[in-house]
């Protein structure tokens, strides 16, 4: 098999950016990071050819449009693949084995190593849809793996295909890593101005298609989608201040969480989706509690004079949890056991909030102002630290201020919250791979505190 | 606390504190008085303008002085007010902030001149007041007028000797009206991050109703709301308006 072992390349890529970064001295190291991951050395060479209309039926060409263009970004979005441009590739828009002539695709300018292809067609308010992989090098057992997708025909239809399509792609040629291709980002949409607007918690694909309304709740902020996909926690503003509220995703409707009194912000699943932590100040000063899903059996874990907020598990163990304290003054980025024992400090100045825990362990991402202070000409950005060294790199520059990163499932992307000019009302979601590269904007002014599923 | 600081650690750190050092005095600029004497009528100079408000934040209602002098103009106007003498002073009721934007013209060009008077418009919902009827606790204005708001320093929630000054007069007002409830509403200026900044204001609440339940005010008259940064008294980006958004704010708790 041709296929090498790519998940554990990026993550040990990412490892020596970071440690080749933070070890030197130098500003210019930032350039060696940037060759590091950018080059596309190593990456693979994927080709998509444009489907084949396979019906008559006036819905197949629109439907695709939305195919082809959804696929194609879905690839380039993975990180992973050396994308061969359309321009580049053969016009041939082969829509089954037989009809593939595979030297034209391996041949320059396209030079591909594998080939996705196939055909797509609708009848009688059907969308069918077969796709292909081929294996470009291999003349005698080319074909990596074919499958047939089926829904009612429509435009969302054959944007979540190909998101279906994406991924089975991206798992067979990964190392049996899934795809984010059908994943969801969950936010925050700010309606009306900054000083008394409201805000609603919002909906989106991971590509930033297909945003819509979850909750009615008049001011509510920080969404935390549960692992299976069932509840969204987040909290919101009521008579006695910031509540936790919890949003079944299957019934459409909020169901109970206990309330206890004091302000509840900021919620965080455990891995297993059996107990959410939170900042709650129902004891007097704002402390980090852990509860079970529905807000009872809940318990302080951390008791020190100040703000403490913004925790977040660590999802490959659901043994330790990071968090925001500002004990010491300013608020800085913290470890603790999920007990609340073992505390550590892991920043060491400056300004920062918003962890986000990787899906693998090892990293924190989070929102840094390293020089903050009055009259500092502040700079928040998003960082992400190695936990084992602290060693940190920082991942965005100059591009106004940066909030409340989130990883992806896969751990390769993180969404961001960005406002160019500093200003609340302008703040929109961004998305970028870990490494820092790619950044794209997900929606237009007025989303803010992304969360991303955890599947 | 970090092991293995690199130079470029430290590098940061300290550019960082020379900042801090270097911050301090940074005030509204305001705009400079024009020469003392009159420049000849013929003069083909361009004219001096100048304009000033007082004060230069006000609450809307309220009124401020707007006071212009220029030299060597012909004909002065001032947007929203229209011709006006060349040097003179009027006072204004801004429903909203204005720039008062001043052009004198004279035969040696046209000179301009700015001034910002920003009104803090009460954006902030009294959660839990409904109307301003009043009732066993009085009238809302009664109680604002005796009852100042408590202010904080950056990212800080410790009362400060004024902040002192106004728990007292709360505790004065709450204990010659035993029927008066307080709810205390705690806000932060809209720098820094949402969540961070709602368990802030939540502290700056809390440090004033633990100040009033020292100067001897039952806990169960007392009711803390932290709004963090999503409500905001002013929303111009500079220390006076940040100021005003760092505070503890006492409403009666109808």
């Amino acid at each position: 098999m041709p296929i090498p072992p790519r998940r554990s390349r990026l993550a040990a890529a990412l490892l020596l950016a970071a440690s080749a970064l933070s070890c030197s001295s130098s500003l210019h190291a930032q350039d060696w990071f940037h060759l590091e991951t950018s080059t596309g050395a190593g990456k693979l060479r994927l080709a998509v050819a444009n489907f084949k209309p396979g019906s008559p039926d006036p819905a197949t060409n629109p439907q695709k449009a939305v195919f082809d263009t959804t696929l194609a970004a879905d690839l380039a979005n993975a990180g992973i693949f050396d994308l061969v441009s359309k321009n580049m590739a053969p016009q041939a828009t082969p829509g089954t084995q037989a009809e593939i002539q595979l030297a034209q695709w391996a041949a320059a300018p396209s030079s591909a190593a594998m080939v996705a292809f196939g055909n797509l067609s609708v009848a009688n308010g059907r969308l069918t849809v077969n796709g292909f992989l081929d294996d470009a090098k291999n003349t005698q057992f080319p074909q990596i793996f074919a499958r047939q997708y089926a829904d009612t025909a429509s435009e969302n239809s054959a944007r979540q295909i190909a998101h279906k399509f994406a991924d089975e792609i991206i798992a067979r040629l990964d190392g049996g890593i899934t795809g984010i291709a059908e994943t969801k980002i969950f936010y925050v949409k700010l309606a009306g101005s900054s000083a008394n607007g409201s805000k609603e918690i919002w909906q989106m694909d991971y590509d930033g298609a297909n945003q819509h309304q979850v909750t009615h709740a008049g001011y509510a902020i920080s969404p935390r989608v549960s692992p299976d996909n069932s509840r969204v926690a987040y909290s919101s503003l009521d008579r006695n201040g910031f509540q936790i509220r919890m949003y079944s995703m299957l019934l459409n409707r909020t169901v109970n969480f206990a309330d206890a009194g004091g302000t509840n912000v900021s919620p965080a699943w455990s891995p297993n989706g059996q107990q959410l932590a939170f900042s709650s100040s129902r004891s007097g000063d704002p402390e980090i509690w852990v509860s079970d899903a529905g807000g009872t059996s809940a318990r302080r874990i951390t008791e020190f004079k100040g703000p403490d907020v913004s925790p977040t598990w660590n999802p490959k163990t659901g043994a330790q949890i990071a968090w925001i304290s500002g004990r010491t003054g300013l608020p800085q980025l913290y470890i603790m056991d999920a007990d609340g024992s073992g505390v550590q400090r892991l920043t060491d100045g400056g300004y920062a909030t918003s962890p986000s825990w990787s899906p693998n362990g090892q990293f924190l991402a989070f929102a840094w102002d390293r020089k903050y202070g009055p009259g500092a000409p502040g700079g928040q950005d998003i960082y992400v630290m190695e936990i084992a060294t602290k060693r940190w790199i920082q991942l965005t520059h100059d591009t106004g201020r940066c909030d409340f990163p989130a990883w992806s499932p896969d751990g390769r992307h993180l969404v961001y919250a960005n406002s160019p000019d500093g200003r609340a009302e302008h703040t929109r979601i961004m998305t970028m791979l870990a490494d820092g590269t790619g950044k794209h904007t997900l929606t237009s002014s007025g989303g803010d505190m992304p969360n991303w599923s955890w599947r | 606390m970090i092991s293995r600081q690199s130079p470029l650690w430290k590098t940061l750190l300290l550019s960082a504190s020379v900042t801090l050092l270097a911050a301090g005095g940074c005030h509204k600029k305001t705009n400079a008085l024009p020469p003392p004497a009159s420049l000849p009528p013929e003069s083909t100079v361009a004219p001096t303008a100048s304009i000033t408000a007082d004060p230069m934040a006000i609450d809307q209602g309220q009124s401020v002085v707007l006071n212009w002098r220029s030299s060597g103009a012909t004909s002065v106007s001032i947007d929203g007010i229209g011709n006006v003498a060349v040097s003179g002073t009027q006072t204004v009721s801004p429903a909203s902030s204005t720039n008062f934007h001043l052009v004198a013209k004279g035969d040696g060009g046209t000179t301009e001149a700015n001034v910002r008077v920003t009104v803090r418009v009460p954006t902030v919902p009294s959660t839990g007041t409904s109307g301003t009827a009043d009732d066993e606790m009085g009238s809302d204005a009664a109680f604002h007028a005796a009852v100042k708001d408590v202010f904080f320093g950056y990212d800080s929630y410790d009362i400060s000797p004024e902040a002192e000054t106004a728990v007292t007069a709360a505790s004065k007002y709450l204990a010659a009206h035993p029927a008066v409830k307080l709810l205390i509403a705690g806000y932060c200026d809209d720098r820094g991050s949402a969540e961070y900044n709602i368990t802030l204001g939540e502290n700056r609440a809390n440090a004033a109703k633990q100040a009033l339940v020292a100067a001897g005010v039952q806990p169960a008259r007392l009711r803390v709301v932290s709004y963090g940064k999503e409500r905001q008294f002013c929303s111009e980006e500079n220390e006076s308006c940040w100021q005003q958004n760092r505070r503890a704010q006492f409403n009666l708790d109808r």
